[in-house]
């Protein structure tokens, strides 16, 4: 018994590292094609891929979307900090144009918050 | 230069449509800018439509490039309009839809009968090898079912935990997981297990899966119903417009229509895109912009927008603003992007959502540990199901959608009474407001002022050439005021003269030169300022301000020539609108640069009982902060620039959408028909808003967080009373309905009658 209570109390240890404590590595976005840079983010299977976004401060960049997924939390893209928003096709690019940001740590997400990710500015 | 991925490469022809090609010659430098590009086989242009067709291998984003480099705009003929998208989402969704479907019936064509099989008594128990061999059987064909109906989920849910994410497909994947691995363990390993615990739960993992998948597709047929609003909007669209081009008229789709062009509307067509009447003279219904039911008599010089009716005579207008550009392209996006944002009410459970998941499955282990260290026998399966059940009913997409739905459906609402919020936030404030203060020109009144009467001072002066004079000074004014001297003198053929040194002086009036003559021409304050002596002509004025008309003062070479009075008459329903402010107990205040008296006449006119007169502009967003300072929620209403600052102050900023365009972009909403119920309007649509936020939040926390305790096993040690994951697969998926299907409830919704 002693052995299953210390398996439940490591998965919780493991479950609060995992989704609260551990910060994943960032996609870089280079900033050599100055305003045009662009990053593409697949939106599928409940996830944004890449979720976690890598870019330096005070460069506009665009990010494109590619929406597979057909639930309909996917069909939007919200950034509330910076009060976007935008509609998704289904199976098609829309790219959204993000001005020069500030460093610091811009969420984004679908309607419900089930997709989350986020843009790193550094 | 970007770089370009393969499927951004087309091996096909595409058509681009070109702008600012004005001329025949341009089309050779077109065709050959593009036919220069590497991997182009071909650019033919049609000049008469204004696009140009390239077939060969190359994306579109290098063809736009070299046209632009060119001096030329061009975008692709291929970019989907709003109604395509809207087309393709209902496609979308309908198989989206038709999917789930499918999966629920299979997942509830093993889940049913085994479920009936249950309730009948029937064991789901592992005793003999026979009940071993069936429930082997009854697992793979449940594996399958877990793969065919709810492959979806475990994708899910894997790659949100590899992002170090969670979300519903994680709580659906864990629970039906647990309650099908427990099971196999049984049929597996049955001695491995007390005899009590040996239950298997292949009806529980099955069931869920086809109520999910039932749920999710309940919901978007639901969904579909929220966005029906912007569905109306965009259909107000016309799809083609008959142009004037090389003097012939020809019809081409609505995409292709270029600024400037010389467009066509016949009665019973659509306004394609905004422009300014050239030729003829018709009545135009601009209802399913505006709300307002009278059509609008438009002649040469008079604009008029797309996706109004064209009602009675043929005319020709000038595009003056084409694609995403129109008004009614730009009120469609202001629609989308304010549905899209959530007022704050919405931030707790966004706050909420985010850490729900990993604390369920935490709630979901402590609950597990606890059957077992205390619970009865068999602990272990009292400890799965109890587990199973906390992960299945905890899913927070109800609390999610709980905002956004009802934000979708109270701004389209209001969109559809001529009504445009902003954002969320300002849906959320319009329904506390406690003060709403309305500028008197152009707010209260209709903003377009008369000269009423003309009294001269000096008696060698006469009336035309006091018009005159006055008219001329005025028309370097951009003061509606001005502007009625102008047209008085132009309606009367008096030619206007130049002046020279013209100054305007803000809150006065304004001063300039002609004919080497001094001219002031404004009010009270102005002559004072200019010591100009007034004699018996302040009660002359101020008999004229008591019957509501603007008296101005106009002295020549400092010697008083003139009282012209310009009266603006109250719009026909503001005494009724502003009635209908003041029952619902807000606090109406007047704010205008007039004077006083003729301040107060309007104001009793229209049952106003606080006045702040002869507000400077710059002092128009002061009053704003003394009422917030007196405890107030302030709404501020205006149409003008000098509004502006005070609308941009004001908790909520209400432009009257006949007004400026600085004015509307200083708001938080616009009210698109000039009358002022569009305030009330405004305010019940987000009182009813906020209350169906508040019911769908409520219904939203029952399911999960009341849920979660009972699905623990609260109730066991009181009642013997465990939820059944089955039960809370239900629950759950029927969630979101609840709140998708409540917050559709709002489009009943009607703001009073008026």
């Amino acid at each position: 018994m002693l052995i299953i209570n210390l398996i439940g109390l490591g998965l919780i240890v493991l479950i609060i590292w995992w989704f609260w404590v551990y910060k994943p590595q960032s996609t870089q976005v280079s900033d050599e094609q100055g305003d045009n840079s662009e990053i593409t983010v697949v939106v599928k299977d409940g996830v944004y891929q890449p979720a976690r976004i890598s870019l330096p401060e005070n460069k506009a960049f665009k990010i494109k979307f590619i929406r597979k997924d057909a639930s309909p939390c996917a069909a939007s893209v919200l950034f509330p900090d910076l009060e976007i928003s935008a509609d998704l096709p289904i199976n098609a690019e829309f790219t959204l144009q993000l001005p020069a940001l500030k460093k610091g740590e811009y969420a984004f997400h679908c309607q419900m918050k089930m997709y989350s990710g986020t843009v790193v500015v550094k | 230069m970007n770089k370009l991925t393969g499927d951004q490469l087309r091996n096909n022809t595409q058509d681009l449509i070109i702008e600012g090609a004005g001329c025949a010659s341009c089309v050779g430098k077109i065709e050959t800018a593009l036919k220069n590009i590497n991997g182009v086989e071909s650019a033919e242009m049609n000049f008469a439509l204004r696009t140009v067709s390239i077939s060969g291998n190359v994306a579109s984003e290098v063809l736009i490039k070299a046209v632009e480099n060119i001096g030329y705009n061009a975008k692709s003929a291929s970019d989907r309009s709003d109604d395509e998208l809207i087309d393709e989402k209902e496609v979308a969704d309908e198989k989206y839809y038709a999917s789930l479907m499918k999966q629920m019936w299979v997942a509830l064509a093993l889940g049913m009968p085994l479920m009936i099989y249950s309730l009948f008594g029937g064991p789901m128990t592992v005793e003999t090898p026979l009940e071993r061999g069936v429930w082997l059987f009854v697992g793979v064909l449940c594996a399958a079912i877990m793969y065919f109906s709810g492959k979806h989920f475990y994708i899910g849910a894997w790659k949100s935990l590899l992002n170090h994410t969670a979300n519903m497909d994680t709580l659906i994947a864990l629970g039906t997981g647990t309650a099908w691995i427990y099971s196999m363990i049984v049929v597996l390993f049955p001695l491995a297990l007390p005899e009590m615990a040996r239950h298997v739960y292949f009806e529980a993992t099955a069931m869920i899966i086809g109520l999910i998948n039932l749920g999710l597709a309940l919901e978007v047929k639901a969904r579909g119903k929220t966005s029906e609003a912007i569905k109306r909007l965009i259909g107000l669209q016309a799809k083609t417009a008959r142009v004037v081009r090389d003097k012939k008229e020809i019809d081409i789709a609505i995409e292709q229509v270029l600024l400037n062009d010389i467009v066509r509307v016949r009665p019973g067509e659509k306004v394609p895109v905004d422009g300014v009447v050239t030729q003829g003279n018709t009545s135009i219904d601009e209802s399913m912009l505006t709300g307002e039911p009278m059509p609008v008599v438009k002649a040469e010089g008079d604009k008029i927008v797309a996706g109004t009716l064209n009602k009675s005579g043929s005319i020709l207008f000038k595009a003056t603003r084409v694609g995403k550009d129109t008004a009614i392209a730009q009120i469609i996006n202001m629609v989308k992007r304010a549905q899209n944002s959530k007022p704050p009410i919405g931030r707790l459970a966004d706050i909420i959502s985010a850490y729900f998941v990993p604390v369920v499955m935490i709630i979901s282990i402590v609950s597990a540990l606890v059957w077992l260290n205390f619970g009865p026998d068999p602990v272990l399966a009292f400890a799965v199901v109890s587990a199973t059940t906390v992960l299945i009913i905890a899913c927070p997409c109800a609390l999610g959608l709980a905002t956004p739905m009802s934000v979708m459906v109270g701004v389209g609402k209001a969109a559809e009474a001529g009504v445009l919020i902003r954002n969320g936030e300002a849906l959320q404030t319009a329904s506390k407001v406690t003060a709403m203060i309305l500028d008197k020109t152009g707010t209260i009144t209709e903003g377009a002022p008369k000269v009423t009467d003309i009294i001269v001072a000096d008696e060698s002066y006469s009336e035309d050439f006091i018009l005159t004079v006055a008219a001329s000074i005025e028309s370097g004014s951009e003061h509606p005021l001005a502007q009625a001297i102008v047209d008085s003198a132009i309606e009367q053929n008096i030619e206007l003269e130049n002046t020279t040194d013209f100054q305007a002086i803000a809150g006065h009036g304004v001063k300039a030169m002609l004919n080497g003559q001094q001219l002031l021409f404004g009010n009270q304050k102005l002559m004072l300022k200019h010591s100009i002596a007034l004699n018996g002509y302040v009660n002359k004025a101020q008999a004229l301000a008591y019957k509501a008309k603007t008296p101005m003062y106009l002295a020549i070479d400092n010697k008083l020539a003139a009282i012209i009075a310009v009266s603006d008459p109250i719009k026909s329903d503001s005494i009724a609108a502003i009635k209908r402010l003041q029952a619902i107990g807000i606090r109406v205040v007047m704010l205008t640069g007039d004077n006083r008296a003729t301040a107060n006449a309007v104001a009793k006119q229209v049952g106003i009982t606080e006045v702040f007169a002869e507000v400077l502009p710059e002092d128009k967003s002061n009053k704003v902060a003394d009422l917030q300072a007196q405890g107030e929620i302030v709404g501020m209403t205006g149409d003008g620039i000098n509004d502006a600052p005070a609308l941009a102050l004001a908790n909520v900023g209400f432009a009257i959408g006949t007004g400026t365009d600085v004015a509307i972009e200083s708001a938080d909403i616009t009210l698109m028909r000039g009358s002022l119920h569009g305030l009330s309007d405004a305010i019940a649509v987000s009182k009813a808003t906020l209350r169906n936020i508040k019911q769908n939040l409520f219904g939203a926390f029952i399911y999960n967080v009341a849920g979660i305790p009972f699905a623990a096993g609260i109730l066991y040690p009181f009642f013997g009373l465990l939820l059944n994951p089955v039960v809370a697969g239900a629950a759950m998926a029927f969630s979101s309905l609840t709140v998708v299907s409540n917050a559709n409830r709002l489009r009943l919704f009607k703001p009073q009658d008026h």
